[in-house]
C-alpha cells in the first residue's frame, strides 16, 4: 500500500490585523490508501485549517508552505484551475456544521445531483436519478419526494446524510470529514458515526476524520494523530494511542472523556499569534521540567508506528493502567 | 403558496382603507379654504365675495361633518369617481389614466436600467473586494447616490442633446424621448442597489454553504451564479420594490424637467394650481402603486426564499 497523501513540513498562517496567526506549524502526516486517519485536538488547534489547506480552500489572507503530495502531485501552490479538478473528484470534503453547510434556497436533490453532473459528467436527468438513488442508500424514506425539499425541511441527521452523500457522489479517493459531530446532540452523534462507518465500509475510501471528539475517532479510525497548537504531538495506531498514550496532552485528553470522569486539561490552548517557546504544551503540562520551556521537542519514533513529540518520551513509555473505556467500540477491523 | 398569497391580498384591505383616510384628511387639514381658492382662481387672484364662498362651500359639501364627507368621498372613489379637476373640469381619473403610460414606461425602464447596472456591479465589487474595480465602482455609487436628479438631468440634457445632438432635449414621443429621463432616474437608483448588492453578496460568500459549493469542485463563477446569487438577491428584491416609491418621487422632478406628460408632472402642476381633487387623486394613485409593488415584492420574495414559501403553507 502506497502513500495516498504525504504532508511534509506544512505551515499555514494567516495575515490578520492582530498579527500572523500560525495555525499549522510544520506538520508531517502520512495517510495510506484505505486507512482512516483521525486528526484529534481541541478547537482552535489548527486541525480544520489543515483539512482546508489540503483542499486549497483557505481564504485569501492565508499562506501555505511545505508540501502536500497527493498521489505524488504537490497540491501547495497549484493554480486554482488545477486544484479545482482535484476537489470533489479526487478529494472530497464533508464540511462541518450540517445546519449551515447546505444552500438554503436550493433543493437537496439538486445539491446532490450537481456533484454527479459535474464530476461524473452525467446529464442532469440521470444525475438527478443518481442523486435519488444515493439518498435512498443513505436510508432516506421516499427519496424522490425528499429530493424536492429544501434544507430547512430536514432534520440535523438528515442534513448530515445529504452532506455525506454529496461527499461520496464524485467517488473520491480521499474523504476529509471536518468535525462531522461538532455541536450535535448525543443521539445524532451516534447516527453520524453510523453514517460514516457505513460510508467507509461501502466505498473503501481513505478518510481523514477531523474531530475534537476522541471517542468518535476511537470507534472509526485506524490511526490517530493528536494535534496541539498547530503541531502533531503524537501519532500511531488507534489502539496504541488509547492504551499507551505517551504524550501528557494525549493522556489529558483521554482523562477528560466523560467516561473517565471529565477531568479537564488545565489551562487554555495558547494563542496562535504568540506561541510559547520550547514545547508548546509546557505551560499546561503537569510534568514540565526546566528544559521544556527552552527546547522544542521533535516528533520522534518511539516504537513501531508510534511517534511522539515530548522531551521525556522515554520515561512516559511505561505502561499505565488502561485509561480508555470506550462505549461504542469499533466493529469490523 | 396560495394561502400565503391570499393572506397577503387580504391584508391589503385595511392598508388601502388607511391610505384613503390619510389622503383625504391631509387635504382637509391643509391650510386654506378650497372654496375660496377655487373662486380666487376663477377671478384671477382677486378676493372673492363672502357670499359666493359660502355658497360654494355649501355646494361642495364642505359644511357637513368630516367623517360624513369622508364616507361620501370614499363611496365615490370606490366607484371610480375621483372628482373633477378644478383647473380643467375634467374627471381626475380620466386625467390620471391618460398620463399613466408615460409614467409607467419611465418607471419600468429606469428600474431596468438600475438593475442592469447595479446587480453586475455589486457582484463584481463583492467578488473582487478591495480591487481597483471595487473601489472605482463604489466611488461611482457614492457619486450616484449624492447627485440630485435635477442636476444630473440638466447635465445629460446639455451633453447628449445640446452638444452632441443625439437625443431630444425634452418632450414625449417614442423611445428616443424616454432615454434621458430613464437614465437620470435609473442612475440614482442603481447606486443604492449596487451598494446593497455588494454588501449582501459579501455576506453570502462567507457562508458555510459557499465553502461546500467550492469543495464540490465547481468553478468559481458557478459558485457565484448558482449558489450565491439567489441568496444575495433576497434583500435586494425587497429594496427594489420599495424603490418604486423612490422612482415615483423622482418622476415628479424628472417629468417636470423633461416635460413629459406623466403623473409626476401632473402632481407638480396640480400642487401649484391648488387643484385639490387632482392632488388627492395623484397621492392616492401613488399610494396604490406603492402597496401593489410591495405585494409583488412579497410574491417574488416567496419565490426566492423557500423558507417563506413553506411557512404554514403547503405542508
Amino acid at each position: 500500500m502506497g502513500y495516498l497523501l504525504n504532508i511534509e513540513n506544512l505551515e499555514t498562517s494567516f495575515n490578520t490585523g492582530d498579527g500572523v496567526v500560525k495555525a499549522v506549524n510544520g506538520v508531517d502526516l502520512v495517510i495510506e490508501e484505505g486507512e482512516i486517519m483521525g486528526l484529534v485536538g481541541e478547537t482552535g488547534c489548527g486541525k480544520s485549517v489543515l483539512g482546508l489547506s489540503i483542499m486549497g480552500l483557505l481564504p485569501t489572507n492565508a499562506e501555505v508552505k511545505g508540501t502536500i503530495a497527493y498521489k505524488g502531485l504537490n497540491l501547495t501552490g497549484l493554480p486554482e484551475k488545477e486544484i479545482r479538478k482535484i476537489r470533489g473528484k479526487e478529494i472530497a470534503l464533508i464540511p462541518q456544521n450540517p445546519s449551515t453547510s447546505l444552500n438554503p434556497v436550493l433543493k437537496i436533490g439538486f445539491q446532490v445531483a450537481e456533484v454527479f453532473h459535474l464530476q461524473q459528467r452525467l446529464p442532469w436527468k440521470k444525475a438527478r436519478q443518481a442523486a435519488i438513488e444515493m439518498l435512498r442508500s443513505f436510508d432516506f424514506p421516499d427519496p424522490g419526494k425528499r429530493a424536492e425539499e429544501y434544507p430547512h425541511q430536514l432534520s440535523g441527521g438528515m442534513k448530515q446524510r445529504v452532506l455525506a452523500a454529496m461527499g461520496i457522489a464524485g467517488e473520491p479517493s480521499l474523504l476529509i470529514a471536518d468535525e462531522p459531530t461538532k455541536g450535535l446532540d448525543a443521539l445524532i452523534r451516534i447516527q453520524v458515526v453510523e453514517i460514516l462507518r457505513q460510508l467507509v465500509l461501502r466505498t473503501s475510501a481513505t478518510m481523514l476524520l477531523i474531530t475534537h471528539d476522541l471517542k468518535v475517532a476511537s470507534c472509526l479510525c485506524d490511526k490517530i494523530a493528536v494535534m496541539y497548537a498547530g503541531e502533531i504531538i503524537e501519532t500511531g495506531p488507534t489502539r496504541d494511542i488509547l492504551s499507551l498514550p505517551r504524550h501528557p496532552y494525549t493522556r489529558g485528553l483521554i482523562a477528560s472523556l466523560p467516561s473517565n470522569g471529565l477531568v479537564p486539561v488545565r489551562g487554555l490552548s495558547p494563542s496562535l499569534i504568540e506561541l510559547p517557546a520550547g514545547c508548546k504544551f509546557h505551560p499546561r503540562c503537569n510534568q514540565a521540567a526546566k528544559d521544556c520551556a527552552q527546547k522544542h521537542p521533535r516528533l520522534e519514533i518511539v516504537d513501531d508506528g508510534c511517534k511522539v513529540r515530548c522531551l521525556f518520551n522515554d520515561q512516559n513509555c511505561k505502561p499505565e493502567k488502561k485509561l480508555f473505556h470506550g462505549s461504542f467500540q469499533k466493529e469490523a477491523g | 403558496m396560495l394561502r400565503y398569497l391570499l393572506r397577503r391580498i387580504l391584508m391589503l384591505v385595511p392598508i388601502l382603507l388607511g391610505v384613503t383616510l390619510i389622503t383625504f384628511s391631509t387635504m382637509h387639514l391643509a391650510p386654506g379654504d378650497p372654496a375660496e381658492l377655487i373662486l380666487r382662481g376663477r377671478l384671477g387672484g382677486a378676493d372673492p365675495p363672502r357670499q359666493a364662498v359660502e355658497e360654494l362651500r355649501e355646494e361642495m359639501g364642505l359644511n357637513i361633518p368630516f367623517y360624513v364627507q369622508y364616507g361620501k368621498w370614499l363611496k365615490k372613489v370606490i366607484q371610480g369617481d375621483l372628482g373633477n379637476s378644478f383647473r380643467t373640469g375634467r374627471p381626475v381619473l380620466t386625467e390620471l389614466l391618460s398620463r399613466f403610460p408615460a409614467t409607467l414606461e419611465l418607471a419600468l425602464l429606469s428600474t431596468l436600467i438600475s438593475l442592469g447596472i447595479a446587480v453586475p456591479v455589486g457582484i463584481i465589487s463583492a467578488v473582487k473586494r478591495n480591487s481597483f474595480l471595487d473601489i472605482f465602482s463604489m466611488i461611482g455609487a457614492l457619486l450616484g447616490v449624492s447627485m440630485p436628479n435635477f442636476w444630473l438631468a440638466l447635465l445629460l440634457m446639455m451633453f447628449f442633446s445640446l452638444k452632441l445632438g443625439l437625443l431630444p432635449v425634452a418632450g414625449y414621443g417614442g423611445f428616443r424621448y424616454l432615454v434621458l429621463p430613464a437614465v437620470t432616474l435609473g442612475t440614482g437608483m442603481a447606486a443604492m442597489v449596487a451598494r446593497l448588492m455588494r454588501s449582501s453578496m459579501l455576506e453570502i460568500i462567507s457562508q458555510d454553504y459557499i465553502l461546500t459549493a467550492k469543495a464540490k469542485g465547481l468553478p468559481y463563477y458557478r459558485v457565484i451564479t448558482g449558489h450565491a446569487l439567489k441568496n444575495a438577491l433576497i434583500p435586494v428584491v425587497t429594496y427594489v420594490g420599495l424603490q418604486l416609491g423612490w422612482a415615483l418621487e423622482g418622476a415628479v422632478i424628472v417629468e417636470s424637467i423633461f416635460a413629459r406628460p406623466g403623473i409626476g408632472r401632473y402632481l407638480h402642476e396640480s400642487v401649484f394650481a391648488r387643484d385639490f381633487p387632482a392632488i388627492q387623486g395623484c397621492v392616492l394613485f401613488f399610494a396604490l402603486v406603492f402597496v401593489f409593488s410591495n405585494l409583488i415584492v412579497d410574491i417574488s420574495y416567496a419565490y426566492l426564499n423557500p423558507r417563506i414559501r413553506y411557512e404554514k403553507g403547503m405542508e
